[in-house]
């Protein structure tokens, strides 16, 4: 029924989606500025009063974390746009990081009415334009707080699950305190996804907005090793662990151990959080590369072949075992890293690096690969077509095929049962773990998602937390 | 937090740094160690703690300026702060009734040894120390190791204290000696490890060293620490430091310790700080 009206509707809407305004491809191959500029005001109205204020709306369904989409939208079609960003927060607490690194088109854009001719409305690029309007404000609204409640969390690791459960649980009253093992609060936020895809301002801003909610924030505070779970379990009544999939993983072929060759953790770490690029006005060194290969095909691996080109490489490349059609990266950003100049090289396959005799990488041996039957995640495998192997001159790769677990936690807490994968065993539903009153979420729990992902298992965590810490008052 | 309650030099180009750190100093064990940056811009540091105090909550590192970071480092004053000092990383050292232990120390690693040697004493093993230097100004301690061991050899390469050489005349003294080591501890730099493991060899005797590779968050996460141990990759953060000598692809781990001494040079030069022995180990080049 509803459907049917919608349909009638839509021969008279406006299906014209609105691009939003980006460096070009020349300009921003030679910076670390921001790829994407965001919508004008303009744009923003335009795109807003696309959108068809559905009765029973579908976008909201693909949302992890339920934001009432039509509501923000609504609110930007009248030109309230501090009633849209109090709204979008009701439910997420970083939008201006969520509106720019979220996969949008396989969540709530995705399922929108609009999909159907090609003009989803983009939700995430008006939920990124409302954080940036308030952020150009200057003067951020600080939500009303409940009744302080006495009760004391502490939180493990300062990425997209541990903030938003700081978010929520300060809101409700309770007395927050986040531990970070690195300098900088925000976990992958700071130190993986780059400044040009996220500008370390922005995660500054939404970590400071906590700050002056009354979270508390200790850096440099490894949890297992400074101080354990059970050390924190003694100071406070329920702790969330939420420190992320951060031990990567290698193939375990030849020469992995030359130097020049990096895993995407410490390529990015080094470029982002420690500010390699900005290198040697900072201290921490970084290797001019001329040809550099990075192994893998999501979001991580575009992210690395992109920096690689802004620090000056003269050819990155792709190397992917499957083929275009399967890259796990978003369409967006592999789009962005081909536009940029990013060589692809799918269905490769590397066996082996070849060094040089002071032990730098040289050379990389490849076999090529064709696609087989389906596997069980519906992906064709990949298959070696033997007697293919060929050599390409790298002085650099970069390996981006995913992280495992941080075992630094679960190593330490006995009682915290943990999967074959490593990851935590936690119920999908409150995050709750095998030990009492410890939670977790994100990662650490999925094992390598997205941040999106993150903020809901965060979302439902803190819910569950904030049951149990009101329960035992009753 | 992480002020600096002390900064001397001890001798030429070694520094002890001691860190009001009462978090870190109540948990430290022997073999730990600390990540380090001295100023907000700062690279991440990896160094050995050499003496922790729980009650007075601070620990104690000793360090060799070799570039831009330790620089920093060696040019702090009491009452400074250093903006990261977390910890305590990695594994300790397993410490039982081993009976004989030899520990080998060089560089800053004559610090290091000193929670390690105070534990070994404490479980009721006999120790020999091995103390090795350039030469004789370079030794130092002398005075807090002389309660713990019931030996004390030096090697200096120019004879002006103990044995004339350098490390690789440890077989010899182990032939020597009356009672041969059941197990072997070395601190210090890379060159005095490999060389330690690779003279010890063939002796049968065990052989710990304590590694010191390249490290950015110390917790597992960036991997640039790998080094193959028996043939598999390990992470010296979270898997080590320390590992058995006569197991290490030497030649790999000496790779890629150097893997930026160009870099670390052109910062050195580009800072304000005095250039000197461009990033190099001053005593085993």
């Amino acid at each position: 029924m509803n459907e049917e009206k919608t349909q009638e509707k839509t021969s008279k809407i406006d299906l014209n989606r609105r691009d939003m305004p980006r460096q070009s491809p020349e300009m921003r191959r030679n910076n670390f500025d921001e790829v994407a500029l965001g919508y004008t005001e303009e744009l923003a109205l335009a795109e807003a009063s696309r959108c068809l204020q559905c009765k029973k709306p579908r976008c909201v369904t693909g949302c992890p974390v339920e934001i009432d989409i039509p509501g923000f939208i609504s609110c930007i079609t009248r030109g309230d746009f501090r009633a849209g960003i109090k709204k979008l927060k009701e439910k997420n607490c970083l939008p201006a990081v969520s509106g720019r690194v979220c996969p949008q088109e396989s969540q709530c854009e995705s399922k929108c009415i609009l999909g159907n001719k090609k003009a989803e409305i983009a939700i995430g690029r008006l939920e990124r334009f409302l954080a940036d309007w308030e952020a150009g404000q200057g003067k951020v609204d600080l939500p009303q707080k409940a009744k302080p409640t006495g009760k004391k969390v502490a939180i493990v690791g300062s990425g997209p699950a541990g903030l938003t459960v700081a978010g929520d649980l300060i809101l409700l009253g309770h007395e927050v305190t986040i531990f970070e093992a690195l300098h900088k609060a925000g976990g992958v936020l700071v130190y993986g996804i780059p400044e040009f895809r996220l500008p370390k301002a922005i995660v500054q801003r939404e970590v400071d907005y906590l700050k002056a909610l009354g979270v508390e924030v200790f850096t440099d505070f490894v949890v297992g090793k400074t101080r354990s779970i059970d050390e924190l379990l003694e100071e406070f009544d329920a702790v969330f662990v939420g420190t992320g999939a951060g031990l990567p993983w290698f193939m375990n072929i030849p020469g992995e151990n030359l130097n020049g060759v990096y895993s995407a953790n410490e390529y990015l770490t080094r470029m982002n959080l420690m500010k390699g690029y900005k290198y040697p006005r900072s201290a921490t060194p970084v290797k001019k590369h001329i040809k550099v290969a990075v192994v893998g095909g999501g979001n991580v691996a575009m992210d690395s072949a992109r920096t690689a080109l802004r620090m000056g490489a003269s050819e990155s490349h792709i190397v992917y075992r499957r083929s275009h059609t399967e890259l796990p990266a978003r369409a967006e950003e592999a789009e962005n890293a081909e536009e940029e100049g990013v060589i692809f090289d799918v269905l490769t396959l590397p066996v082996a690096y070849i060094g040089d005799e002071n032990g730098w990488v040289r050379e990389i041996e490849c076999i090529k690969m064709q696609l087989g039957e389906p596997d069980a995640s519906g992906r064709r495998v990949p298959v070696e077509m033997p007697g293919s192997n060929f050599r390409m001159q790298m002085d650099a790769v970069v390996c981006a095929i995913g992280n495992s677990p941080n075992p630094l936690v679960p190593a330490t807490t006995p009682g915290l049962d943990t999967t074959k994968r490593g990851t935590l065993v936690a119920d999908p539903e409150t995050g709750k773990t095998t030990r009492d009153r410890v939670w977790a979420g994100g990662d650490i729990v999925t094992g390598a998602a997205t941040v999106i992902l993150a903020m809901g298992a965060g979302r439902k965590a803190a819910r569950a937390i904030h049951e149990h810490l009101t329960m035992e008052n009753r | 937090m992480n002020k600096v309650i002390e900064r001397s030099m001890i001798v030429p180009n070694m520094h002890l740094l001691e860190i009001e750190s009462p978090q870190i100093a109540s948990k430290v064990k022997p073999g730990q160690f600390v990540i380090v940056r001295g100023t907000d811009e700062g690279e991440r540091v990896p160094l050995s703690i050499a003496d922790y105090d729980a009650e007075k909550g601070t620990i104690s590192i000793v360090f060799m300026e070799v570039g831009a970071s330790t620089s920093v480092l060696a040019r702090l004053k009491a009452g400074d702060e250093v903006a990261t000092c977390v910890g305590p990383l990695g594994n300790a050292t397993s410490i039982e009734n081993f009976g004989n232990v030899m520990l080998v120390g060089g560089c800053y690693g004559i610090g290091s040894l000193y929670p390690l040697a105070k534990e070994l004493k404490a479980k009721g093993n006999k120790i020999t120390m091995v103390l090795e230097a350039r030469s004789s100004y370079l030794i130092y301690w002398l005075k807090r190791y002389i309660p713990l061991s019931e030996k004390i050899i030096t090697i200096t390469r120019d004879g002006s204290m103990g044995q004339k050489g350098h490390v690789s005349r440890l077989p010899d003294v182990i032939h020597n000696m009356p009672e041969r080591p059941d197990r072997i501890f070395v601190n210090g730099c890379t060159y005095l490890m490999a060389h330690t493991s690779e003279v010890t060899k063939d002796l049968g005797i065990p052989v710990v060293v304590n590694l010191n590779p390249i490290m950015i968050d110390g917790t597992g996460m960036c991997g640039v620490c790998r080094v193959t141990v028996g043939g598999q990759m390990k992470f010296a953060c979270v898997d080590g430091p320390e590992f058995m000598g006569h197991d290490i692809d030497w030649k790999e781990f000496l790779a890629r310790r150097k893997a930026y001494m160009t870099e670390e040079t052109i910062f050195f030069r580009r800072s304000d700080a005095p250039a000197h022995n461009e990033g190099k180990c001053a005593w085993h080049e």
